[in-house]
């Protein structure tokens, strides 16, 4: 179950593959060591991992935001820049909402194909079957600021469905609602991407998010930041609210807890050090632990 | 709840001007001292020919600074949000305007600039620059980074992010530089009347005042001075509705919140 390098069907080129990239920012920073990872089409990938590992750094730079330091990244086996020529499109949803609080819901939705200057009668249809994906219709004529936390979090990923993306990058795109919320936007992502056939590379810091989202989730430790583990999640979908309650969803949530606290135990590059015994379990930046 | 906004400086205005009434008759104040409220409204119903046209010149010197000061103000901000090099070579000249009295130039450019009209409009325009420089700057750089990555992960040309994120996300700002430089655009058409003082054609308010001044002329000076203040307070009001005009739907500082 642990450390798989997934390929479910062998043969189609992965949506993103990651190749040794790391990040040191221009203040010096060691935000992510070299990672390596692939994921195929139609996944559910979770980066799951405490504050300051690096989970934006890398879903940023997957989706070109930021550069590697070192390394590259291809979206269906293209570089960043070169991905329109693949046919295939990204979205990222930020961790706030991040609309364009002069404008209504509609305009809002509307904004990436206005950037892209597409016909208006085809965006308008658009906009409006987005708007109902994420059941906001009604509210199209609404300004951001009437509507409450968890509804401008659905107009930003009707924003982010509206170009009908094949790969959806979700920074904690829900850390700020209460968990009754969550859970329901949670659950109606799971049916959206079942529905599109998305992939999505979702970030959280919620063991119970990773576990009830994903096929799969990768475990990342902070100080340096870095990817320590990959943990399966083989269970069917859809996945109903039962799952969350089950002694299997308990199961894969202890894995998940006992891989980050290992992970935090540790404190050292794990593809080095991951089978030494650090003596102290010391937090601090690693030179001493040096092989 | 709705009127106490009108009602409430209305009371203070009835009060200010009954006790004002009420000294002048008490202690038997003369008018070239202190003319009573009735007598300064008399005057200026009276002397409205040569008032109102006064007002007429100095409003007009307003307005075209008040012009040039926006349009200068918003441009030399775009070329400031440019490039941080402009800023940085040309921002410590944007303070010299603000932190020079205006009294201490306005002579050099009433000697310098020929047409008296010009000249004012020049000295006026000086005073009301700087917030709107400072001000739509500010604006233009007070983007939300969240969207500022997202116009950019949608490859924004520099065009549409300027139109659809710079400008809305400077409104705010703009319109609050409106309505300090609008004053200002008043002040200092009046100052630098006072300062270039003499008469001819085009008179203004200051030159108003002035010559009462000299006449001993106080019922006049203070109907003058009325005028002054009662444009400045208009003009305040002006851009206050202007910005709840532009913002009113979506700005936290316009909208109306819920008690
Ligand atoms: N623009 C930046 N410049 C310098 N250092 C940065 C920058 N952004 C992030 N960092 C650093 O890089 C490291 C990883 O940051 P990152 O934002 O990727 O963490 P994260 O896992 O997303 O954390 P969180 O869960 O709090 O969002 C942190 O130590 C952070 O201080
Ligand atoms: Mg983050």
């Amino acid at each position: 179950m642990l450390s798989s390098d997934q390929s479910i069907i062998p043969n189609v080129s992965p949506a993103i593959e990651i190749l040794s990239a790391d990040k040191t920012y221009s203040n010096g920073t060691r935000a992510l060591e070299p990672v390596d990872l692939k994921i195929q089409p139609g996944e559910f990938v979770t980066l799951l991992g405490p504050s300051g590992c690096g989970k934006s750094t890398l879903l940023k730079m997957i989706a070109g935001l930021l550069a590697p330091t070192d390394g590259r990244i291809l979206i269906w086996s293209k570089p960043i820049d070169r991905v329109e020529s693949s046919g295939h499109k990204l979205a990222f949803v930020f961790q706030e909402a991040t609309l364009m609080p002069w404008s209504r819901v509609r305009a809002n939705v509307c904004l990436p194909l206005d950037l892209h200057g597409d016909a208006k009668d085809e965006a308008e249809k658009r906009v409006n079957d987005s708007l109902e994906l994420v059941g906001l219709s009604k509210f199209a004529d609404a300004y951001p600021r009437e509507l409450s936390g968890g509804m401008q979090m659905r107009v930003s990923i009707a924003r982010a469905l509206v170009t009908q993306p094949d790969l959806l990058l979700m920074d904690e795109p829900f850390g700020a609602l209460d968990e009754i919320t969550r859970n329901k936007l949670d659950s109606d992502l799971l049916d959206l991407w079942e529905k599109k056939k998305l992939t999505v590379v979702f970030v959280t810091h919620s063991i119970y998010e990773a576990v009830y989202l994903s096929t799969r989730v990768i475990v990342m430790a902070a100080r340096p930041g870095r990817v320590v583990d990959q943990v399966n999640i083989d269970e069917p979908y859809p996945r109903g609210h039962d799952f969350r309650v089950s002694s299997q969803f308990a199961r894969y949530a202890k894995t998940l807890q006992d891989s980050l606290l290992r992970a935090a135990a540790m404190g050292a590059p794990a593809h080095s050090a991951s089978d030494v015994s650090t003596g102290s379990a010391s937090d601090e930046p690693t030179n001493e632990a040096a092989q | 709840m709705k009127h106490q906004k009108w009602l409430l400086p209305l009371i203070v205005a009835v009060f200010a001007i009954a006790l004002w009434k009420g000294l002048v008759v008490a202690l038997d104040i003369k008018p070239f001292l202190l003319p009573g409220p009735d007598l300064v409204v008399q005057t200026l119903i009276k002397d409205w020919g040569l008032l109102g046209s006064a007002l007429f010149n100095t409003l007009r010197i307003t307005f075209f600074a008040f012009l040039a000061a926006v349009v200068l103000g918003s441009l030399i901000a775009f070329a400031f949000v440019q490039s941080k090099w402009i800023e940085t070579a040309f921002f410590p000249y944007a303070v010299l305007l603000q932190v020079t009295p205006i009294v201490a130039i306005a002579p050099l450019i009433i000697i310098w600039v020929k047409n008296p009209t010009v000249s004012l409009v020049i000295c006026a325009t000086i005073v009301a620059l700087f917030p709107m420089i400072s001000n739509t700057t500010l604006g233009l750089r007070s983007v939300n980074p969240g969207l500022a990555s997202y116009f950019k992960m949608n490859r924004a040309s520099r065009w549409q992010t300027l139109v659809r994120l710079r400008i809305p996300s400077a409104a705010p700002y703009f319109f609050g530089g409106l309505r300090i430089s609008s004053g200002l655009a008043l002040i200092g058409a009046v100052v630098a009347e006072f300062v270039a003082g003499t008469g001819g054609t085009g008179v203004g308010l200051a030159y108003q005042i002035l010559q009462s001044g000299y006449q001993l002329n106080i019922p006049r000076m203070f109907a003058a001075l009325l005028l002054i203040t009662v444009a400045g307070v208009l003009l305040f009001v002006l851009m206050n509705w202007l910005s709840k005009l532009a913002l009113g739907h979506w700005h936290e500082s316009e909208v109306k919140h819920e008690e």
